[in-house]
């Protein structure tokens, strides 16, 4: 990479954050009532929400996901569990 | 995954602490923007965790140059900007509480003083998070911190949090807000508002700090909303010098600062009589910023 004092941006899609996770958050997407929160409070914005048979889902890019629990500890109908992921 | 094509104002991949108030105070923040702004930060956590060299997390014009000019780089754009007849880009400085409070100060006055249109975030985490937590003109009375450690003959901090609010309002500013991590929707709302008014603007953010605090990984938000809760950081927003919202309203039930208090490591040491003392410092907000 050539490097100087101007780079290009968002190139630190390059580090894998994921790899720094011990608990994985699964969402019950049955349950999800598709409030969006999650996806509006992940500090790492890699919650995106989806279209899945017309209803907005949240889905969580494990790339980057550090495990923090943050959605699962917010998620107002608590439908999503932290599982060991190691 | 769809994250990884997206030109997105933050991207993921930066390297905050695994539940960062801040960051997820950050995007809710880049929410309220468009993408004609720029942004100018200062040093700090947000700074080091999302330019670590030769990776950007950043998908906005950004520019980092020393932890107290923020706001005078801030000024050169806009100048810059002005000058080329673009009174439409927006110029942002975002900056921690150390930034903020203490090591810009002077240079954040003068760019109230000139009455520049540019939107100040900070987000305060009521420390030096990025060095190892050593006390700021914006940590509470109780905290432990690594510059001032509590102990037999020690409560922690013994200063009085600083009022950037009244220092900001002491300027003139048209709007001047102070909101915390935990609610993401208020948070954009008033960046949009704040972009909207002409002239310069001031939005404080609490922003909960892992390592700082002393909490879990996933009790940023909970801490943010219990620290509204109790009256001790209130959800402010003063529009022409003036209160026009305030969380203490009609809907307004004070919890107890011990259910802040008690879930943090920096309070744990505190007595009766040192929890007593922050109680007072809630009601006193309560009476002030009642409407």
């Amino acid at each position: 990479m050539k490097k100087g004092l101007i780079i290009k941006p968002n190139t630190a899609l390059d580090n894998k954050t994921g790899a720094w996770r011990t608990h994985r958050p699964i969402t019950n997407q049955d349950k999800c009532i598709g409030c969006s929160l999650c996806a509006k409070l992940c500090p790492e914005g890699c919650i995106e929400m989806i279209s899945i048979n017309n209803k907005q889902k949240p889905r969580t890019d494990y790339d980057y996901c550090k495990g923090c629990g943050l959605c699962a500890k917010e998620c107002p109908v608590k439908v999503i569990a932290m599982k060991e992921d190691y | 995954m769809n994250t990884k094509n997206k030109n997105k104002f933050l991207s993921p991949g930066h390297n905050a602490c695994s539940g960062c108030g801040q960051l997820s105070a950050v995007h809710a923040v880049m929410r309220g923007l468009t993408p004609d702004t720029i942004i100018a930060n200062a040093t700090g956590c947000l700074e080091v965790t999302t330019t670590a060299y030769p990776q950007t997390s950043w998908g906005l014009p950004w520019i980092h140059s020393l932890f107290e000019n923020a706001s005078s780089v801030a000024s050169g754009i806009r100048a810059a900007l002005d000058k080329q007849g673009n009174h439409t880009t927006k110029v942002l400085v975002q900056a921690g509480d150390g930034g903020t409070y203490d090591i810009g100060l002077g240079l954040i006055s003068g760019m109230w003083e000139r009455g520049e249109n540019i939107l100040y975030i900070c987000y305060d985490t009521e420390s030096y998070s990025n060095t190892g937590i050593q006390a700021s003109g914006s940590t509470p009375y109780g905290a432990a911190t690594t510059t001032t450690p509590n102990g037999e003959k020690s409560v922690g901090s013994t200063q009085v949090k600083k009022d950037m609010l009244a220092i900001a309002l002491a300027h003139g500013l048209k709007y001047v807000a102070q909101t915390a991590a935990g609610f993401p929707d208020d948070i954009t709302n008033k960046v949009k508002k704040a972009l909207a008014v002409s002239g310069p603007a001031y939005i404080q953010i609490l922003s909960p700090c892992i390592p700082g605090w002393k909490i879990n990984y996933d009790e940023a938000a909970m801490m943010g909303k219990l620290a509204v809760k109790t009256g001790l950081y209130p959800i402010l927003e003063y529009t022409n010098g003036k209160l026009s919202a305030s969380s203490i309203n009609a809907n307004f039930k004070a919890e107890p600062v011990n259910t802040y208090l008690k879930g943090q490591g920096r309070f744990k040491h505190l007595t009766e009589e040192d929890i007593k003392h922050i109680q007072s410092l809630a009601e006193e907000n309560i009476k002030k910023y009642r409407i």
